[in-house]
């Protein structure tokens, strides 16, 4: 028999909440998590996705809320007797133990025969290709090699739910893209349902099938990775979905159909705005991606009469473009990539069409949660 | 080597620099304090000390023959001498294996956080500060016969003789406790402050009840640290001799090696017996340290993941 995921229909989280003193670390988590769901909790470090993680796990007692497996209440169950698997940032391998013993611990636990904790250790320990590591001590293998041990130990003993606490921020670049394919195939081919920590919009995007976006404790939005890269519920998410450019600007005035014009320093833009229509004369934020603005060529006309000048500071090579930095008069800085290297120094007028210019209001509001779902979901 | 690669031209590094290369430059005359001390007060003295146990006075020789060995001799036949390997034993053993296990627990405690944390472990670790003497005066009157709690217990009717807790083996444990809880405390904290605490949650998120977790993951990190830990108070309780003449029965039941030295200095002025008795302390502790340094041998001794 080989490996599978211990199977549930449903993982509720209802208002799922967690103080320290009169902080609120974590407020207010509602999700339901489907059986073979990968969904991601995303934000910057201190917004509460490894509070929720550790919650989830029954390292932390809840303070509000409750979690529910099946319709049964989970959030009482001591950790371990939850059954949940947890991979740690610093993988949390027994340094005294071998790769294979370290695998064996939780089946030791659950007191299982000898001959069965053995076979499935193996199994384990091949499913992560380390069975030539199997006697070596953690200290022995390289980063890549402890975490596909910690992964091992986590998925032997078929949880019903797999907890990752940014498994890959310790890996550099190269093995990171090698370990999230290896984790998505585990994911796939086992079956898992699996939670997973990240600050890394692209890792969360690539692997997850949900993500939900946390900023200092509560929801900013729960989509699929899609909904919320085209469909950004507020300019916080929208900043972690690529759209480095984020200016503050003023409402100048509304024009007919779906365009805004938005004053920014010098020039004003048209842009279009994401949920309510802000009124005039507001405080926005308006956001645009670097791949969305272009370089308006000479005698070309900028697209919608967006334009924005600038000199170029900083040109860097990315291979098939350049990522470029141009401070506009004002001195905001925009980000751009263009197919071309402009020198520092030359003048450019940049350009975006008013569809991909979003505009935010400027407030995050925390209790917007549902409002910012509702709406995702409908665009 | 560095020769060898330059040495077709003939070395272009000077003198200087080719010795500094082997790690001998000006800075190790910063060795020289250390080594003058060294020298001076504890290799000439050591050694002279050897020299004077294979020097006996002729009474011992008379008494236990064996020429240049007489104290040697002497040592192991005399029931009086050799017994006090064993009383001494009989203390140092308990006191330092009751410090390093009673300070496990603590530590554990400690280590969470809570209210008061601070104030606890100042109350610990003060009677390190207070010396041998303070401690025997102290327990004397603690605990002497007309002591407070000699009376508390009479006066609640608990016991209607008063109990011997001072000048015998239970006087000098208790002060042996005192003075060496502390510092085992304070060892152990440090040791399991180094042990990375997501270990034991890893451990819990794979079913492992508490004592699991301590007997399986906490104890092995923890035990080359105990090993060392039992080694430093064992030494120290070893060497007792204040509280083993102020607390104690220091004729009787703690009639421990560093008296029986004393006795043979002071009293009977046999400067080589003494040495014999004090040269015959440092060979116990050291086989004592040895068997507990092979046993931290066969330990895991790596990282153990935390701040440690």
């Amino acid at each position: 028999m080989a490996i599978t995921a211990g199977t549930f229909d449903s993982l509720e989280l209802r208002g799922v909440g967690r103080s320290f003193g009169g902080h609120q670390a974590l407020a207010g988590l509602d999700l339901t998590v489907r059986k073979g769901e990968f969904i991601a909790l995303l934000g910057p470090s201190g917004c509460g996705k490894s509070t929720a993680l550790n919650c989830l796990a029954g390292l932390l007692p809840l303070t509000h809320g409750e979690i529910l497996l099946d319709g049964r209440r989970v959030d009482t169950v001591p950790s371990e007797k939850r059954g949940f698997g947890m991979v740690f940032q610093s993988y949390a391998l027994f340094p005294h133990l071998s790769v294979a013993k370290n695998v064996a611990f939780g089946l030791h636990m659950r007191g299982l025969p000898k001959a069965e904790v053995s076979r499935r250790t193996a199994e384990a320990i091949e499913l992560v290709k380390l069975t030539e590591h199997a006697a070596k001590l953690p200290g022995q293998l390289s980063g890549g090699q402890q975490q596909r041990v910690a992964i091992a130990r986590a998925v032997v003993l078929e949880p019903s739910l797999v907890l990752m606490d940014e498994p890959l921020s310790n890996l550099d670049a190269k093995l990171r893209l090698d370990m999230r394919t290896e984790i998505r195939r585990l994911h796939q081919s086992l079956g898992l349902t699996t939670v997973y920590v990240t600050h890394d919009q692209e890792e969360a995007l690539s692997l997850a099938d949900r993500l939900v976006v946390l900023r200092e404790g509560r929801v900013q939005q729960v989509g699929t990775p899609d909904e919320l890269y085209d469909h950004p519920s507020n300019w916080h998410v929208a900043d972690f979905m690529g759209y480095r450019n984020i200016l503050p600007g003023t409402v100048v005035a509304t024009t007919g159909g779906d365009g805004l014009r938005v004053g920014l320093g010098a020039t004003t833009l048209t842009c279009r705005p994401v949920g309510d229509r802000p009124a005039d004369g507001e405080t926005v934020r308006v956001a645009v991606r670097p791949d969305d603005l272009a370089v308006v060529a000479g005698g070309e006309a900028p697209r919608d009469g967006n334009a924005l000048e600038g000199t170029v500071v900083v040109v860097e090579y990315h291979g098939r473009e350049f990522a470029v930095v141009v401070q506009a008069g004002d001195g905001t800085l925009l980000h751009v990539r263009t197919p071309e290297a402009p020198r520092v120094g030359d003048t450019l007028t940049l350009t975006a069409p008013a569809e991909r210019v979003l505009v935010f209001p400027a407030a995050l509001a925390g209790e917007a949660t549902a409002g910012a779902e509702a709406r995702a979901v409908a665009a | 080597m560095t020769t060898a690669a330059t040495g077709s031209r003939g070395s272009t590094a000077s003198l200087r620099h080719r010795l500094a290369e082997r790690g001998i430059d000006s800075s190790l005359w910063l060795m020289v304090p250390a080594l003058v001390f060294a020298l001076a007060l504890f290799v000439y003295p050591f050694s002279y000390g050897i020299g004077l146990t294979f020097q006996p006075g002729l009474a011992t020789q008379e008494k236990w023959g064996g020429g240049v060995l007489a104290n040697y001799v002497a040592f192991f036949r005399d029931p009086f001498v050799f017994d006090s390997v064993w009383i001494t034993m009989r203390l140092a053993l308990p006191a330092a294996l009751f410090n390093v296990l009673a300070s496990i627990p603590v530590a554990l405690v400690l280590r969470r956080r809570f209210r008061g944390k601070r104030l606890m472990t100042s109350i610990l670790v003060l009677p390190i500060t207070l010396g041998t003497v303070l401690t025997a005066q102290g327990l004397l009157i603690f605990a002497g016969r007309q002591g407070w709690l000699n009376r508390a217990l009479m006066a609640t009717g608990l016991v209607d003789q008063p109990v011997q807790l001072v000048n015998n083996y239970v006087g000098v444990m208790l002060s042996l406790i005192i003075t060496g809880f502390p510092f085992a405390f304070l060892l152990v904290s440090s040791y399991l402050s180094g042990i990375d605490p997501s270990l034991e949650s890893a451990a819990r998120t794979l079913g492992a009840g508490w004592w699991q977790r301590f007997r399986r993951i906490t104890l092995p990190l923890l035990a080359p640290g105990l090993a060392t830990t039992f080694i430093l108070t064992f030494v120290l309780a070893f060497s007792v001799f204040p509280s083993a003449r102020l607390v104690g029965d220091a004729m009787g039941s703690t009639r421990v090696m560093s008296l029986m030295a004393f006795r043979a200095f002071g009293e009977q002025n046999d400067y080589p017996m003494a040495s014999t008795i004090a040269l015959m302390m440092g060979v116990v502790e050291l086989a004592v340290v040895a068997l507990v340094l092979a046993w931290r041998a066969l330990l895991y001794k790596g990282s153990t993941g935390g701040k440690g």
